[in-house]
């Protein structure tokens, strides 16, 4: 077994295991952790694969950007995610049994010299100078641009089903109007009143009233 | 690249589309919340401007783009005008429906046109790659409408119901087309057609990939044993949205169907007939049988589109244009049919009160004798009796299937219509021979009314004459599709 082969089994058994306790941690901050933990190795066998700027681009976006903000919203959400997950250690066993046998079945087929993977030769390392961010440009905005632009399309969806979902105008929302503000006068906020003098009477009354 | 052998010509109908959601999201901004309307009437208009576009764009052979990214052809500018009506008929029926449950908003008529034009990328693409986020496009946006009415507990339900399951079959889907990847070295229907027919291929990984792709795909069409969301989404989702679930996406799915298994992998039928063969069979029967049980009317809508997509796959199953035409009639008699049945439920229903059960329809006939009589035609046209456009749809199907040689499956196929006639019979009877429970008027707006009349008149005009359109069907296949 060469250096590869050994770190590639290594990373995957970690993935596998990481993967394994983000659905079985009970803390979900442990389980998003985990999450973590998988999305690096995944890093980590991308790297084998010579794609170094999906393996950082892996870790920046997701590990440093998604996986921080799923962090801060886990912590301020006080979810009870046993509630959550009621009758997944019922129905486990029964789960985990099909999910063993469906993974061996797949292990046999694809294991069997019938599935010739041993054809496959093995990949030509690339050039020392060759570019992996060059490369994805140029596939991405010639080759692949419809599926670049309708991707795009889906983020935009998702922006607007995003606050479809979430913006809601509040009733007894105390915010402020800037243009009213602004537009404000100085005629509309004092009001001048001009009354007759009077005397103060009703004053004494009222202060007389108790003693009566 | 160059730019200047860019073919823009046939995907112009999608960036016209494209180009108005845009402006709608930006009017949508400006407009005050009285003027609401105005959104529908743009909605409409676009809609009106996509099938001139695509009237004016026809080409009656395929012409790829985009790096052979984009198809069109004869059999997506079909669907793609059937597409734009149903749409704009959705809109229609849903308009009073949603104006009375605070639905009226902007984003709901932004994220039916995203939905519209997720499905025309799904007919028109020629790439893996596009098919799949066609259908994440169109699953994304009909998550969100499901989920409009965040207060309505079913309604959130049901769409994380359906966001979770749909999540898993497009895990499946992506799986399979991994590995028929890695079995052509292509993503490209085309080439993976021409790889399989020249034996390169690594048979084991392509079944093995096939049996994955079988699998996603039958999510999405919502067969047995995949079925287990159509149910709960359809009877969860208001009215309005379970409408537009159940027409337009049948039409775009039973493309998808045609593009991955029928196009790319047509050299592989012996092994993809046995595998649908086995969902059509459990689609037919627990469909039909578990609708006999149901009390809500909804929910039996939804087992009897579990049904209709197993007689959709015995003329799929048959694998040659006869049977493929005759899937492609079904999927659009079908869509017109669920179209009706919704409509006349939205048309029943008012602000604060759902119709929803069986009993709901009592004695229609008294009521409204009009919607009754277009609610029978429905569901005479479901059951198949002729001379409704159901009866001919079915016998094109069980026709195609007996002609291939599968017998069997189709005096099953028969044999399971007529137990479907039972409860579409029900139906009838409630509206004709029970009492009335509840006597208000039903009060439709003039535009439904009308669209409504002519969608189940429909039904028993393609029936009578349906000539014209099987034979459209069957040349937008054969123009469509090459190895016939």
């Amino acid at each position: 077994m060469s250096f590869t082969t050994a770190v590639f089994y290594i990373l995957s058994a970690i993935l596998l295991a990481a993967a394994f306790r983000v659905i079985t941690a009970k803390n979900p901050v442990h389980a998003a952790l985990f999450l973590v933990l998988s999305f690096f190795s995944a890093a980590g066998l991308w790297v084998l694969l010579e794609s170094e700027f999906l393996a950082i681009s892996l870790v920046l976006v997701y590990v440093g950007a998604v996986m921080v903000l799923f962090l801060f919203v886990v912590m301020m959400l006080d979810i009870d995610i046993e509630k959550l997950r009621e009758g997944f250690w019922k129905h486990f066993p029964l789960a985990g049994t099909i999910a063993i046998i469906m993974a061996g079945e797949m292990a046999l087929i694809l294991g069997s010299p019938e599935a010739g993977l041993k054809t496959y030769p093995a990949r030509a390392p690339l050039a020392a100078d060759f570019s992996n961010v060059r490369e994805l440009g140029v596939q991405m905005y010639t080759h692949y641009m419809f599926a670049t632009e309708l991707a795009s399309v889906v983020l935009l969806l998702a922006i607007v089903a995003a606050i479809a979902l979430t913006q809601r105008t509040r009733k007894e929302s105390k915010a402020l109007n800037v243009g009213d503000q602004v537009a404000v006068r100085a005629a509309d906020r004092v009001r001048v009143v001009k009354m007759a003098a009077t005397p103060v009477e009703t004053v004494e009354a009222a202060e007389d009233q108790p003693q009566a | 690249m160059n730019w200047a052998t860019l073919n823009l010509t046939p995907a112009l109908p999608e960036l016209f589309l494209l180009a108005a959601v845009l402006v709608l999201l930006v009017v949508d901004m400006l407009i005050k919340d009285e003027r609401r309307c105005v959104m529908y009437g743009l909605s409409l208009l676009t809609l009106a401007g996509c099938a001139a576009v695509q009237y004016w764009a026809w080409t009656p052979v395929p012409v790829e783009t985009f790096h052979k990214m984009f198809v069109a052809d004869p059999l997506s500018g079909i669907i793609k005008f059937f597409l734009y009506g149903v749409t704009a008929a959705v809109l229609v029926y849903t308009r009073q429906y949603i104006a009375d449950r605070q639905m009226f908003k902007g984003e709901y008529f932004t994220l039916t046109l995203f939905a519209l034009f997720g499905m025309n990328v799904m007919v028109s693409a020629s790439h893996f790659m596009t098919l799949y986020i066609g259908l994440e496009l169109l699953s994304l946006a009909l998550y969100a409408l499901i989920a409009l009415r965040r207060d309505s507990v079913p309604a959130t339900e049901a769409a994380m119901k359906y966001f979770v399951l749909g999540a898993l079959a497009s895990g499946l889907l992506l799986y399979g087309m991994s590995m028929v990847y890695g079995a052509t070295g292509s993503l490209e229907i085309s080439t993976i057609a021409r790889v399989i027919a020249s034996g390169n291929g690594n048979t084991v990984l392509l079944v093995f990939g096939l049996v994955f792709l079988v699998a996603g795909l039958c999510f999405k069409l919502g067969a047995v044993p995949f079925h287990m969301w159509v149910p709960d989404v359809y009877q969860g989702a208001p009215t309005a949205v379970t409408l537009l679930i159940g027409s337009a996406p049948k039409l775009a799915a039973f493309v998808f169907l045609v593009r991955i298994l029928g196009q790319g992998m047509e050299a592989l039928l012996s092994q993809w007939q046995g595998m649908l063969m086995i969902v059509a069979v459990l689609s037919m029967a627990l469909g039909n049988i578990t609708a006999i049980a149901q009390t809500n009317i909804k929910r039996m809508l939804a087992y009897s589109t579990i049904s209709h997509m197993g007689f959709l796959l015995v003329g799929f199953l048959t694998g040659n244009a006869d049977g493929f035409s005759s899937a492609m009639y079904y999927a659009i008699v079908y869509v017109l049919m669920s179209m009706a049945a919704f409509g006349v439920i939205l048309a029943l229903s008012r602000a604060g009160f759902e119709c929803e059960k069986i009993a709901d329809l009592k004695g229609l006939n008294q009521r409204n004798s009009w919607y009754a009589l277009l609610m029978l035609l429905t569901m005479f046209s479901m059951a198949g009796i002729p001379p409704l456009a159901g009866f001919y749809a079915k016998f094109a199907v069980i026709r195609a299937a007996a002609n291939a040689g599968l017998v069997p499956l189709a005096v099953f196929a028969v044999l399971m219509s007529l137990i479907g006639a039972f409860y579409y019979l029900r139906v009838v009877k409630a509206m004709y021979f029970d009492a009335a429970e509840d006597d208000s008027a039903i009060e439709v707006r003039a535009d439904m009314r009308v669209v409504l009349s002519l969608n189940a008149l429909a039904l028993l005009g393609l029936g009578v004459l349906p000539q014209q359109l099987v034979a459209l069907c069957m040349s937008a296949v054969k123009q469509s599709l090459t190895m016939f």
